[in-house]
């Protein structure tokens, strides 16, 4: 254990385990000292290297992030403090790795729970090597105006408050790190403040105790005095109290040792720290308040008188000139976070994004305002969730069903077509499964795939505008447009597409209006007078029934229509439903574990 | 690192099957537990031993001197154990001034025995500390003089030489025995993460040790790395400490979240009641009361922290009004709502809970003539202590509301003003 100082003005810690506040808050102390480096000079976040980007004041830094402990004390040959963020199931062994390294003097653990056995075993290896173990179970300490570990000593707000931006004459130990922020609160009240504390935390077995603290305290000049807040359970207490009669501690100290009330409890009692546990007379704060009162500390009768007990042990130090008056200094201002303003209401900052279909921010997710366990109960298909994020509305079951029935015709067309192509081919290219999807994805447009939503467009425009199928027909044909949804490769007028009968057949049945389907049927009269392939075939399907049900469900005004139409949702029905099959086509390829697709030469036409 | 105290059944269990992997050897040690759900049928058919030899049994509820009591059936036939549980399961007994009804019971084998050991090993912070003597058994107290002791510092490996202090008086023909069974259980102290185990008496049968009697303590934030070794383990709450149904719902609410719920009522008559952030300051709190002379007054004791979400805070607050505004009795009483200043939990978060409970409990505490003394700091403070003033005003209860310039515990004096001019 070391014996004097642990903690400077150019102190640097390795952070283990990132955790962005406590970090943040470090570094914001440090700003508020007029430091000049940032304490934390690196990060350990096992599995992850690179950068994180915190603030130093105003400025931006980038603080950088190594896998392992031993890289990072290797990169940052002056870091001596490792705050170790772990855990209770890794703290001990991060840890040992980290007490183990040259460089690493002081290792604070914040983790509560690490088992006895292995913190015996840090002190141990601690104690043979000169070093210092803070906690576990502890919020770890600060030497103010120098240096802070994690959390301590809360908010800046509060650093400021306690004063803690500049050092004091007291030096503060305790066990519990909530208590340690009272008071460094309560001794900036009374004193000129908080030369260094350390809260050593709550365990049966500390990593370094009260009196290992206090004897260093005794070591170091600026100290005037100490406070110890002590609890009942263990006897680490009476180290202090040996110190004290051995004559080992030459400034005042002032205790008190809470947890009178355990007698107040029946039965044995285990307080909120593990190591205060009520039990034998030795252990009790009565007999310790009056072991520390007989070896000469200052002990209050209560809690209550401790404040008064601090404040006139100073008063008598000023007294006989011990204590140099601490030269005052205003801290710069600290930025305050974005976030923290708005939620106090100081400032307010425009969205970057807005989104209507979706909210995660609840009990559980919502899809347009339905909740994900309605959904699940009531039995909603895939039509229906469709319809809630697309169309931002329950549509009645038909037309989910018909979404449905779409999304499973147009899963997959065979080996052959280019989406299907496209995949196979990057699948056995070795890529993975995102990578052969979006290639298979890609190839769809005007030429493949792209066709129900022209068809509706067209068949749309030409049936509002009161077009006879002759009239829609010839009109496309001067304009040189091949009418979409019409016309097969290989289906004729007396083999009609089996798909487009289920379609038709569906929504004759179901449909309250098929008008629009009843247009396309016309408009295939006519073409199929002039060549007996062009049938409807399922895109004009799709696309005509879609109006249909659009426009019969009453669920749509006019212009929703109209938008639907023109911003391409059937296209999207066609995709959603094609990935299926791309999917579908990569894993088949994967799983035949096929090579590479060479094109053969004797395919090609080479030419000049 | 907590330490909890299990069942001699549990030791026992844990000492024979680990001895076995760690020493190589079994250890014939038989013992089987009678509870008020125990069907003694099926339990003679799973420990057969039980109808075929001549037993002990006593109590197994965390409390020494059963002997000393009266409370151990010595050389009894199984239907002699049945009666004698019987006559004991369920019945309140008294120990070292804690009160409680006795509701397990170990049988054993009945091993009549002249030598009588003691054997005890305390894991302390810079190693363990093993103590042994020749003569262990009620004695031992009387005897402490002849217990030799020896540390083991951390780290250190136990060899013949640390252990000879120990056995070095031991007549030659069981030295080398004992001094092997030591040396085997403090392997298994340290490998299944004991902190305590005491062992008075134990005894040789056929030459080889045999433990008659034993405790132990693990060390329960050690479950994550001995759940497979430590199988079905019970840590039974200390002697006399029987939960009400509030506490046991508050210590299943603890059990289920990673924060901090602690609620144990006192004096349910009493007028002060606690409901404090912290483990540190809810200690203090409970403390100050006392020693302002008010320990009478002090209902319960309350802790909550490690930053409980505000559902948690909820449910925990119901809890504690429920119980101080039980009975009013047209005596003013005082509810403490306290902390210090936190590090990092959100003070308008948590308060948040609190104020739907206290809101909810709106006509109860009016009829309990409450009233509320609130102090805490940290982050977010200002906007929780807000909240808790505009409550006073919008129900119409006296809360005083104070910030990190009071001091922490000055409104327990305030409390105990109110309370005395009430009365």
């Amino acid at each position: 254990m070391a014996t004097g100082q642990l903690f400077s003005r150019t102190t640097q810690a390795l952070f283990y385990n990132y955790k962005q506040l406590p970090i943040q808050r470090m570094l914001d102390f440090d700003f508020l000292c007029g430091r000049e480096t940032p304490s934390v000079a690196g990060i350990i976040n096992p599995g992850s290297e690179g950068f994180q980007k915190l603030f130093f004041g105003q400025e931006e830094i980038a603080i950088p992030v190594h896998s392992t402990i031993e890289a990072a004390c290797a990169a940052h040959l002056t870091a001596d403090v490792f705050i170790n963020f772990a855990s209770f199931r890794s703290a001990a062994a991060s840890s040992m790795a980290a007490l183990k390294q040259p460089t690493i003097r002081v290792v604070a653990i914040i983790a509560e729970g690490v088992p006895e056995s292995d913190t015996k075993q840090l002190i141990a290896y601690a104690r043979s090597n000169n070093k210092v173990v803070i906690g576990p179970a502890t919020v770890g300490g600060i030497q103010a105006g120098a240096f802070k570990i994690g959390d301590t000593a809360g908010t800046i707000d509060n650093i400021i408050q306690c004063k803690l931006y500049r050092p004091g004459s007291v030096g503060f130990v305790s066990k519990s790190g909530g208590m340690s922020n009272e008071m460094y609160n309560t001794i900036a009240r009374v004193t000129d403040g908080i030369y260094e504390g350390i809260a050593i935390g709550g365990d049966v077995f500390p990593g370094s105790t009260l009196s290992d603290h206090i004897l260093r305290f005794n070591n170091i000049p600026q100290v005037k005095m100490m406070v110890v807040l002590g609890e009942l359970g263990g006897r680490d207490e009476y180290s202090l109290v040996e110190a004290l009669k051995q004559g080992k501690v030459n400034k005042p100290v002032v205790a008190w040792v809470s947890g009178t009330c355990a007698r107040l409890f029946k039965s044995e009692v285990q307080f909120g720290h593990a190591g205060a546990k009520s039990g034998g007379e030795m252990e009790s704060a009565q007999a310790k308040n009056q072991a520390l009162r007989e070896a000469g500390a200052v002990v209050p009768t209560s809690y209550e008188a401790f404040e008064d007990a601090i404040k006139e042990t100073f008063e008598k130090l000023v007294e006989e000139g011990k204590i140099t008056p601490v030269k005052e200094v205003k801290p710069p201002q600290i930025p305050e976070d974005l976030n923290t303003a708005i939620k106090s209401g100081k400032v307010r900052a425009p969205t970057h994004i807005i989104s209507t279909i979706s909210d995660d921010r609840g009990e559980e997710p919502c899809y347009a305002g339905v909740p994900m366990s309605s959904i699940v109960e009531q039995g909603y298909g895939v039509g229906d969730v469709i319809s809630l994020l697309w169309f931002k509305r329950s549509l009645p079951r038909y037309c989910t069903h018909f979404i449905e029935i779409c999304i499973m015709l147009c899963a997959d067309h065979g080996p052959c077509v280019s989406g299907a192509h496209n995949t196979i081919v990057t699948a056995r290219a070795g890529k993975d499964l995102v990578s052969s999807l979006v290639s298979g994805l890609l190839t769809i447009g005007p030429r493949f795939g792209g066709a129900i939503d022209d068809a509706a467009r067209y068949f749309k425009d030409a049936y509002d505008r009161g077009l006879t199928p002759y009239e829609f027909v010839e009109s496309m044909k001067k304009k040189g447009i091949r009418v979409p949804g019409i016309g097969h490769r290989i289906k004729r007028g007396d083999n009609r597409d089996k798909r487009v009968e289920l379609l038709q057949r569906f929504a004759r049945t179901h449909f309250p209006s098929v008008k629009y389907m009843e247009y396309a049927v016309q408009v295939e009269t006519y073409t199929l007078s002039k060549a007996n392939n062009l049938v409807l075939n399922v895109d004009g399907a799709i696309g005509s029934l879609f109006l249909d049900l659009l426009a019969g469900s009453g669920m749509f005004t006019k212009p929703e229509i109209d938008e639907i139409v023109e911003i391409g949702y059937l296209n999207g029905l066609f995709v959603l439903a094609r990935s299926i099959g791309l999917i579908g086509h990569t894993f088949d390829q994967k799983r035949l574990k096929q090579p590479l697709y060479r094109h053969p030469w004797e395919d090609v036409l080479y030419t000049k | 690192m907590a330490r909890k105290k299990i069942r001699e059944y549990d030791s026992k269990r844990l000492l024979k099957q680990h001895f076995n992997r760690l020493a190589g050897r079994d250890l014939p040690i038989k013992s089987a537990q009678i509870t008020e759900s125990t069907d003694f049928n099926e339990l003679v058919e799973k420990e057969p031993w039980l109808s075929s030899q001549k037993l002990v049994v006593k109590p197994d509820m965390l409390f020494g001197k059963r002997g000393k009591s009266g409370l151990v059936g010595l050389n009894l036939d199984f239907a002699q154990v049945i009666a004698f549980v019987k006559e004991r399961l369920g019945k309140e007994v008294e120990m070292g001034g804690c009160k409680g009804p006795v509701t397990t019971f170990i049988v054993e084998p009945f091993i009549p025995h002249n030598e009588e050991f003691y054997l005890n090993i305390v894991s302390e912070r810079l190693g363990c500390s093993i103590s042994f003597s020749e003569c262990g058994g009620i004695e031992i107290e009387e005897n402490w003089d002849k217990v030799k002791t020896i540390f083991v510092p951390t780290g250190t490996s136990f060899t013949s030489e640390s252990c000879a202090p120990l056995v070095a008086t031991l007549p030659l023909e069981f030295k080398g025995e004992i001094e092997e069974f030591i040396k085997s259980v403090f392997a298994l102290f340290q490998d299944i993460d004991f902190t305590f185990l005491e062992m008075n008496p134990f005894t040789l049968v056929d030459g080889k040790p045999y433990p008659l009697d034993m405790r132990g303590e693990l060390d329960d934030t050690a479950t994550f790395k001995n759940f497979k070794k430590w199988g079905n383990i019970e840590f039974p709450m200390p002697f006399g400490r029987v939960m009400s149904a509030t506490e046991s719902y508050i210590h299943g609410l603890d059990e289920k979240t990673s924060a901090s719920l602690k609620f144990t009522v006192l004096n349910p008559q009493g007028r002060i009641w606690t409901m404090v952030a912290g483990g540190g300051a809810s200690v203090i709190y409970a403390d100050t009361v006392g020693d302002l002379g008010f320990a009478s007054e002090l209902g319960n004791y309350a802790e909550y922290s490690g930053a409980p979400n505000e559902e948690e805070v909820l449910q925990y607050a119901r809890v504690v009004i429920d119980c101080a505004t039980a009975n009013p009795d047209g005596r003013g009483r005082a509810l403490v709502i306290g902390g210090g200043i936190a590090n990092f939990t959100d003070v308008g978060a948590t308060f948040n809970g609190i104020i739907r409970a206290l809101k909810e409990k709106e006509a109860k505490l009016k009829a309990a003539r409450m009233h509320i003394y609130v102090r805490r700091g940290g982050p977010n403070y200002q906007r929780g202590l807000a909240k808790m003033r505009a409550l006073g005003e919008e129900i119409g209860i006296p809360i005083e509301v104070y910030g990190p310039e009071a001091t922490m515990t000055g409104i327990c004096q305030q409390a105990i003003q109110y309370i005395t001019a009430a009365a």
